[in-house]
C-alpha cells in the first residue's frame, strides 16, 4: 500500500511576541516549539491514531496538515503533492480532498447559519453543486450521518452535543473528501453518545473509503479505532506502531505510564504495579535538554539528560524513541 | 441483608425532589433520589450530563438558588435535616463539616485573589481552634494553609502561597481547590468531577491524592464522575443516575461484574476497554428524555433494548440483596 500522507521532519514553532524592550536590546526571540521534528505516514484507508496529553502538540499537527497553521519547516505529501510550497488556488483544491472534524460542535457550528446553509457553504465555494442538486445533496448527506433532511432547515442550538457533531461530521465529509482529520472528535460528548459517534465514525469510514488520522487523548478510544497509533509527548512522536501491539507491549516509558495511568472497569489486581508519574508536563517553551521526557522519566540516567533519543525502528512496524527500551541486543 | 449493625450513615438523603423553573417548562432535575454515604466510604455517583447528580450535590451543599427549588424530601447530616437550614447554620456546616471541590478548578478560583487568601480566608471564617489575636490568628491560618498545600502535594509551598491561579497548571489547580476544600478537614468531601479537566497522568494523581487523604483524614467521599473507570478504581459503592432518578446503586465491583439495569449495562459496553480492544462496542440508542416532558413508567424505556409491557407503569427501585437495588421491571432476572 501506498502512503497517502507523508510527513517529513515537521517543525512548528510559535514566536512569543516578547514587546519592543528585548527587541531593541536585541535579546533572542522565544517561541513554543509545539512540534519539533515529526514524521509520519498514512496508508489510504488506514487510521492512525495520535494519542498525548494536553499541550503535545497533536492538535497542531493535525492542523499543520491541512496548513490551517503553517508550518514552520518541514514536507507535508498528500497524494504525491507537496502541500507545503502550493498557492492559494492549489491549497484550495487540496482542501477539497482534506478535512477536518474539531473537538467542540458547541464552538465549531456558526450558530446564526441553518445547518442546511452550513452544509452548502462547501458546495458552493468549490462550486460544485446549486439549487435542487445542493439541496439534495444536504440532504443525503444529513441521512447518511444519522439525521433527517427536514434539520437543514433547523439552526445549531436546537441539536444536541451528538447531534451536532454528525452536522460536523456531515459538514466535513459533504464534499467527499479522501482524508478526515478527527481532533478529539468524541471528547466533548457524554459517554453513551460517544460510542454513537465512533460507530458513525467507523461506518462512514468503510462505506466511503476515508482515511483518519484520529487524535485522541483518551488510549481506549484510540485503541479501538486505530489500525496504528502514534504516541506524542512535548512535540515529538516517541512510540509508533499497530495499535494492537503498542497498547499490548508498550515500549517507551511514557507510553507504559499513560496506559498505567487510565482508570479501567476491566483492570484485574494489578494496581500496585502501575507505573506513576510524578510532575507537571514541562513547558513547550523550554523543553528539557536531552530526551523532554527525562524529568518525569523513572529510568533516566546520564545519556537522557544530554542526549535527545532518535525515534529508531525495532522492526518493520514498529518504532520507539528511548536510550534503554526496549532493551536492544548489542 | 447484613449480619451486623450499621451505624447511623454520615449522610442520608430521602426521596429528595429539585426542579427549576423554565421557560419550557418545570425541569424536575432530581426526581425521587434517596441515597446513604456512610462514615469513611467512598460513594460514585454516576451519570451523563442532566441526570441530577451535581444538582443532587448542589442540594446537600444548599447551594440551589431560585428559579431552582427544592420540592421535597430530607437531607439527613450528621443527625440533622438540611432542608430548609437557616443561612447562617449552612455558612457554618458548609467548608467546616462539608466541602465540595467543583469540576473546573480554572473557573472556581478568584483569579484577582493569591491562592493563600483563598486559602487561609476559609481558615480564618471556620477554624474553630486558631490563637487569639489578629496577628497570631493569621500566621496561624497561614501556618495551616501551608500544610494543607504539602498534604495535597504542591512542591515549595511556602513560595508558592503569594502566587495567584493562573501561575498554577490546571493539575495543581485542582491540587489548590481540594487543599482549600480540605483545609477545616471536613467529614464528607464532594469531589464533583474532580479529574475530567485533566490528562490521565495528572488525573491518577490526583485521584491517588484524594484516596489517599481520605485514609488519613478518615472523612466520607463523594465522586462525581460519568466516567465507570474512576468509580471501579476508587468508590466502594456506586450510584448510577438517569433522568433525575437513581437506577442501579450498590458495592461497586458486583454492579459492573453485572449490572442489573439496562442502563449500567449499556453503560459498560458502550465504552472500549483496553484489555479487549476487539470487543465491539455498543452504543445506547437514541438520547436522554427531555426533562420536562418525561415518560410516565421507565425512563430509560424508549432506549431499551428489553422494554417490556410492565415497563409504561412507573418502577420503584428493587432491592434485589447484598446492597444492591435496581429501578427495573427485570432486575430480579439474570441479566
Amino acid at each position: 500500500m501506498t502512503a497517502l500522507l507523508e510527513v517529513t521532519d515537521l517543525v512548528k514553532h510559535y514566536p512569543i511576541d516578547q514587546g519592543l524592550f528585548p527587541r531593541l536590546l536585541g535579546r533572542p526571540a522565544g517561541g513554543v516549539q509545539a512540534l519539533n521534528g515529526v514524521s509520519l505516514s498514512i496508508r489510504a484507508g488506514e487510521t492512525l491514531g495520535l494519542i498525548g496529553e494536553s499541550g503535545c502538540g497533536k492538535s497542531t499537527l493535525g492542523r499543520a496538515i491541512l496548513r490551517l497553521h503553517e508550518p514552520t519547516s518541514g514536507r507535508i505529501r498528500f497524494g504525491g503533492t507537496d502541500i507545503v510550497g502550493l498557492d492559494a488556488p492549489g491549497l484550495k483544491a487540496m482542501r477539497r480532498r482534506m478535512q477536518i472534524v474539531f473537538q467542540n460542535p458547541y464552538a465549531s457550528l456558526n450558530p446564526r447559519k441553518s445547518v442546511g446553509e452550513i452544509l452548502a457553504q462547501p458546495l458552493r465555494l468549490h462550486g460544485l453543486a446549486k439549487g435542487g442538486e445542493l439541496r439534495a445533496r444536504v440532504g443525503a448527506m444529513l441521512e447518511s450521518v444519522g439525521l433527517r433532511a427536514e434539520h437543514a432547515a433547523r439552526y445549531p442550538h436546537q441539536f444536541s452535543g451528538g447531534q451536532r457533531q454528525r452536522i460536523a461530521i456531515a459538514r466535513a465529509l459533504i464534499l467527499n473528501p479522501e482524508f478526515v482529520v478527527c481532533d478529539e472528535p468524541v471528547s466533548a460528548l457524554d459517554v453513551s453518545i460517544q460510542a454513537q459517534i465512533i460507530d458513525l465514525l467507523d461506518r462512514l469510514k468503510r462505506e466511503l473509503g476515508l482515511t483518519y488520522l484520529f487524535i485522541s487523548h483518551d488510549i481506549a478510544v484510540i485503541g479501538h479505532v486505530s489500525d496504528r497509533v502514534a504516541v506524542m509527548y512535548l512535540g515529538q512522536i516517541v512510540e509508533s506502531g499497530p495499535a494492537r501491539a503498542v497498547l499490548r507491549t508498550p515500549h517507551h516509558p511514557y507510553t507504559r505510564a499513560l496506559m498505567s495511568a487510565v482508570p479501567r472497569v476491566d483492570r484485574g489486581d494489578d494496581r500496585a504495579e502501575r507505573v506513576r508519574l510524578t510532575g507537571d508536563l514541562p513547558s513547550p517553551l523550554n523543553p528539557p535538554p536531552g530526551c523532554r521526557f527525562h524529568t518525569r522519566c523513572a529510568f533516566a540516567t546520564e545519556i537522557c539528560r544530554t542526549t535527545p533519543p532518535a525515534l529508531l525502528p525495532l522492526d518493520d512496524s514498529r518504532m520507539v524513541a528511548c536510550h534503554h527500551f526496549p532493551v536492544r541486543p548489542a | 441483608m447484613t449480619d451486623h449493625p450499621m451505624p447511623e450513615p454520615l449522610l442520608s438523603i430521602t426521596d429528595l425532589r429539585v426542579a427549576f423553573a423554565t421557560r419550557g417548562g418545570l425541569v424536575r432535575a432530581v426526581d425521587g433520589v434517596s441515597l446513604e454515604v456512610r462514615a469513611g466510604e467512598c460513594l460514585g455517583i454516576v451519570g451523563e450530563s442532566g441526570s441530577g447528580k451535581s444538582v443532587t450535590f448542589a442540594s446537600v451543599m444548599g447551594l440551589i438558588r431560585p428559579p431552582g427549588r427544592i420540592e421535597g424530601g430530607s437531607i439527613r447530616f450528621g443527625g440533622r435535616d438540611l432542608v430548609g437550614l437557616d443561612p447562617a447554620a449552612y455558612r457554618r456546616l458548609r467548608g467546616r463539616e462539608i466541602a465540595m471541590t467543583l469540576q473546573d478548578a480554572s473557573t472556581s478560583l478568584n483569579p484577582a485573589l493569591t491562592v493563600g487568601t483563598q486559602i487561609t480566608e476559609v481558615l480564618l471564617a471556620h477554624a474553630e481552634d486558631l490563637p487569639a489575636g489578629h496577628g497570631p490568628r493569621r500566621r496561624a491560618a497561614r501556618q495551616r494553609a501551608i500544610d494543607m498545600m504539602r498534604l495535597v502535594g504542591i512542591p515549595a509551598a511556602e513560595g508558592r502561597l503569594d502566587d495567584y491561579p493562573h501561575q498554577f497548571s490546571g493539575g495543581m489547580r485542582q491540587r489548590m481547590m481540594i487543599a482549600i476544600a480540605l483545609s477545616c478537614r471536613p467529614r464528607l468531601l464532594i469531589a464533583d468531577e474532580p479529574t475530567t479537566a485533566l490528562d490521565v497522568t495528572i488525573q491518577a494523581q490526583v485521584l491517588e491524592l484524594i484516596a489517599g487523604i481520605r485514609a488519613t483524614l478518615g472523612m466520607s467521599v463523594v465522586l462525581i464522575t460519568h466516567d465507570l473507570g474512576v468509580v471501579a478504581e476508587y468508590c466502594d459503592r456506586v450510584a448510577v443516575l438517569y433522568a433525575g432518578q437513581i437506577v442501579e446503586s450498590g458495592p461497586t465491583a458486583q454492579v459492573i461484574a453485572a449490572p442489573r439495569h439496562p442502563y449500567t449495562a449499556g453503560l459498560l459496553r458502550s465504552v472500549p476497554v483496553l484489555s479487549d480492544l476487539d470487543r465491539p462496542i455498543q452504543p445506547i440508542p437514541g438520547q436522554v428524555p427531555d426533562l420536562v416532558d418525561l415518560p410516565e413508567g421507565c425512563r430509560f424505556l424508549p432506549r431499551c433494548a428489553l422494554a417490556h409491557a410492565a415497563c409504561h407503569a412507573a418502577v420503584p427501585m428493587r432491592g434485589l440483596g447484598a446492597g444492591r437495588a435496581a429501578r427495573c421491571v427485570l432486575a430480579e432476572a439474570a441479566p
